[in-house]
């Protein structure tokens, strides 16, 4: 009797790739929920398109590199990719922002660079990047969520007719940005803090509640094994350092470290981007120094950079400093150490 | 995660049962596969028939194969060599049951790429007669000599029965033990402790656990023997904790033994492997490119421990072992007492025969065995599993997703967190994808014990320890390789250097012969010169010549002479 060749093991576990991506979608779903809420169909209409745009041109390069497309697009890669740019971006962007923003995501941070596992940036951040350098003003209009929030049709008329809306009557400063410039006109901070309409009370900051759903999304990730706990711990462990260490030198003309890890994306880049697998440091020291130098930059960015928030900036800067801290940090292997102590 | 778990010692005649707790440690890693070890435990180990022919292969261990000594159609008896070692790593090969040669010939054996190997066919009597061939049993072995029972083990060609086919009498030859050895700072004594190795975490094996459970006596008189031959001062029986029959049957046979602990461990894959139950057992690392033996640890199967009990108190060679024969793929999963050289397809008949599921043949387990294609290979003393398995029931556990294809690496580090040896298995994919293996073999890829956990959690379905396994066998090439050049290149340097050396010797003798001649010349001249006396044979010319001369004169002034006075006439 004849029997089918293969090599060992021939078991395999039910992990998976979409399996992954899924966890990860699933997770971005309480966060996601909140900010629709305060912001409006705009978040919706942003992330809809996003992941159209995506697949539509994942599957163009794939088909221009002659890959296989379904297995490709059902990994679900470009997806988590593009709803995380989207979370990124303010509602009502006009729909071909977000398009150029999908177009250097996934065509010139994933696809050239060899597709999915091959990017040494992590593409969302990628176009993310290239939008708040490009359109400064578009990608600083959040809307204010204390207005009445805009319909459904409203929000598609604005985000696909030529016509501009009345930005000053609809939107608002972020805390971030509006902390960064009453402190640099001199304002003290806790005089900020009961002026401004977020922070002066919990229930209205926005950012705040989507901190906090994102937070729960990352613990379910950890909590599934989908990522290690390394890079969320030590970029808000780095980050609530050092905001300390400022605020504790000079309260008055520095924001407070529970602000800096509760404002713009800070859990959301913790958990969701600085975890990028395929950009990220992968062993476990180099992640903790990965996550931990993210953590540095993003303070020093956003409280001397001229950026409203600094997470795609600092992201991918490390992205580049991933090849050596992988190579610097491999953990000691069974029976390498000179001196075999009794682990204790 | 330490654990520590209870283990008990009683002694009975004294009527203390004192309980004590031993220190478990845990090692990095380790994934839990559906075991399926029900599927063939809950039968007694049956006698296989004896089949009509035998093919026993005459490489059975690790090493250079046995040589033959019998004839074709020659009568064998049972346990009859019939085929002697050819080196320290070889084993001797006997005959399993009595019959008649018919043929030494290559033929197919059980190995990963399909090959070949030299077999002796015994077309068997089915009297199973020993003959003359049992060797004398030494049931005194406590007052026997090590050397004897050392030798008993070679002569019996017993070899590791765990998989590794590592020929014992070397590895249980007390002579390695006998300096004591620095670890840790401390002088530790030659060999601390004896290590039963019946973890048995492959999943479906069941072999070893019911060997345990059903003649645990007889494992005990083996460890015995073991604990006379190399007097460790403890010894240790690992068994994992889903094997509850085989703990209780060896705990009581231990009962009264105080050196002898059974130990309990958790069930996680592969914690049978040797240097991750020394890991669990000890909390020490057997050092890179080690052996047990550098922290005073000798680990052994209880097959092979068995057959050593078999071997001394018996007189019996190793010619028949426990095979789990279990899959969907068979009727009547269970574990034999098999013959070597039985085809697997005898044993899978022993066993009711297929089922219409038996896709693949895998020797040994699901997570390190290999596959056979053919079923008419024999059953080797390395054999303790024939998984006969669907292609689905391989996939069960992920059958949503078999059909999906490889995808690239994604840095998900899944492999990374299940390996037992700590290494970093994407970035070892990814160097030797690049077939850059220097960086590979920097990232320790020497390390790697070929377990399988990476691909097991693969998530892009990447099969990495094939990777792994293709760049070793690189590497090896690559050194063998290295050493012919570096030996040929030794050679043509040799060749050069007395090229050079011939030739310098040549012109040396040339240049002294010139000298010795322009020495001589030169002597001869200044000899001449010395004694201012003209050369004999120039004088004799000379002084002819002067004669010529006065004689041409003589005659010009005679015919002078005549021409005047004819003038005046």
């Amino acid at each position: 009797m004849k029997f089918k060749n293969k090599t060992s093991p021939f078991y395999n576990s039910t992990s998976n790739v979409n399996g992954i991506m899924l966890q990860v979608l699933y997770a971005l779903m309480p966060g996601t929920v909140v900010m629709c809420l305060f912001f409006g169909w705009g978040i919706l209409f942003n992330i809809v398109l996003a992941i159209i745009f995506a697949l539509a041109l994942e599957a163009v390069a794939l088909k221009l590199r002659k890959r296989p497309i379904m297995p490709f697009l059902n990994d679900l890669s470009a997806v988590t990719a593009a709803w995380l740019f989207a979370l990124t971006l303010p509602p009502l962007m006009p729909w071909w922002i977000v398009f150029i923003g999908i177009f250097f995501a996934i065509i010139v941070a994933k696809q050239l660079y060899g597709g999915i596992g091959y990017n040494p940036f992590n593409p969302a951040m990628v176009g993310y990047a290239v939008l708040i350098v490009s359109f400064p003003f578009e990608m600083s209009q959040w809307i204010n969520p204390n207005n009445p929030l805009l319909s459904f049709t409203e929000s598609f008329t604005l985000i696909f007719s030529e016509a501009t809306p009345e930005w000053d009557a609809i939107t608002m400063a972020t805390p971030l940005d509006e902390v960064k410039t009453e402190l640099r006109a001199g304002t003290d901070y806790s005089t900020i803090v009961t002026q401004s309409p977020y922070l002066k009370s919990a229930s209205n900051n926005t950012w705040l509640w989507s901190s906090l759903a994102f937070a729960l999304g990352g613990a379910w990730l950890l909590y599934k094994k989908i990522i290690h706990w390394q890079i969320p711990a030590a970029l808000l462990g780095s980050l609530f350092l050092i905001s300390s260490v400022f605020y504790l030198f000079s309260p008055a003309s520095f924001a407070s470290p529970l602000f800096h890890l509760i404002s713009g994306a800070s859990i959301l880049g913790a958990f969701f981007i600085a975890t990028d697998p395929v950009s990220a440091s992968t062993t476990p020291m180099g992640k903790i120094i990965y996550g931990g130098a993210i953590g540095l930059l993003i303070y020093i960015i956003r409280t001397w950079g001229n950026y409203p928030d600094a997470i795609a900036f600092s992201v991918l800067i490390m992205n580049m400093a991933v090849p050596l801290i992988d190579y610097y940090t491999q953990p000691r292997v069974y029976g390498q150490s000179k001196n075999n102590k009794d682990k204790q | 995660m330490t654990a520590t778990i209870k283990i008990l010692q009683a002694n009975t005649t004294a009527e203390i049962r004192r309980s004590a707790q031993r220190k478990l440690w845990d090692f990095h890693g380790g994934v839990h596969p559906k075991f399926n070890k029900e599927m063939s435990n809950h039968h007694p180990i049956k006698i296989a028939d004896i089949p009509t022919h035998l093919t026993v292969p005459l490489q059975q261990s690790i090493g250079q194969g046995a040589e033959p000594i019998v004839e074709i159609g020659e009568h064998v008896k049972k346990g009859q060599l019939i085929a002697q070692q050819t080196g320290k790593l070889s084993a001797n090969i006997h005959a399993p049951t009595s019959g008649k040669v018919i043929k030494i010939a290559e033929k197919l054996i059980p190995h990963a790429s399909g090959l070949q190997g030299l077999c002796v066919v015994i077309e068997c009597d089915q009297k199973e007669d020993w003959g003359a061939h049992k060797l004398p049993p030494i049931t005194d072995f406590e007052n026997t000599e090590i050397e004897v029972l050392l030798e008993r083990i070679q002569q019996c060609g017993i070899v590791g029965l765990g998989g590794a086919a590592f020929p014992t009498s070397l590895k249980v030859n007390a002579a390695e033990f006998h300096t004591s050895m620095h670890i840790d700072g401390n002088y530790r004594p030659k060999l601390e402790t004896l290590v039963v190795n019946g973890a048995e975490c492959e999943p479906y094996i069941s072999c070893d656990d019911l060997l345990m459970r059903e003649r645990s006596e007889q494992i005990l008189q083996g460890i015995e023997i073991l604990l006379h031959m190399l007097k460790p001062q403890n010894c240790i029986i690992a068994i994992e904790d889903n094997k509850p029959l085989a703990i209780k049957a060896l705990e009581e046979v231990c009962a009264n033994k105080n050196t002898i602990e059974v130990v309990t461990i958790p069930t996680k894959y592969p914690s049978g492997g040797e240097k991750q139950l020394i890991e669990i057992l000890t909390g020490l690392e057997v050092p890179s490119g080690g052996r047990p033996r550098d922290l005073g640890l000798l680990c052994l199967n209880p097959g092979t421990i068995y057959s050593i009990y078999n071997a001394v108190i018996n007189g019996e060679a190793l010619i028949s072992r426990i095979v789990t024969v279990t899959g969907n793929g068979i009727q009547n999963p269970q574990n034999m007492e098999v013959l070597i050289g039985t085809s697997f397809n005898h044993l899978a008949q022993q066993a009711g025969g297929y089922t219409n599921k038996a896709d693949h043949l895998i020797m040994g387990g699901p997570m390190m065995g290999f596959a056979l294609e053919e079923d008419t290979a024999p059953i080797v003393k390395a054999t303790n599993c024939a998984l006969f398995i669907s292609s689905k029931e391989l996939n069960e556990s992920n059958s949503e997703y078999s059909q999906q294809p490889t995808l690239p690496c994604i840095r998900c580090g899944k492999c990374m967190d299940v390996c037992p040896v700590n290494l970093l298995p994407q970035q070892l994919y990814w160097h030797i994808r690049a077939k850059d293996l220097e960086k590979a073999v920097q990232h320790n890829l020497r390390d790697c014990i070929d377990c399988g956990c990476c691909s097991y959690v693969c998530p892009s379905h990447i099969p990495l320890v094939d990777y792994y396994r293709f760049a070793k066998t690189e590497l090896r090439e690559q050194a063998i390789a290295n050493e012919k050049s570096s030996l040929a290149r030794e050679r043509f340097e040799f060749l050069q250097f007395r090229r050079e050396r011939d030739k310098r010797e040549r012109e040396e003798k040339r240049a002294a012969h010139k000298a010795a001649l322009q020495k001589k010349k030169a002597e001869a001249v200044k000899s001449n010169s010395d004694s201012n006396t003209e050369d004999p044979k120039q004088a004799a010319i000379k002084a002819a010549m002067e004669r010529a001369k006065a004689k041409k004169l003589e005659r010009q002034q005679a015919a002078e002479a005549e021409k005047q006075s004819a003038q005046e006439e």
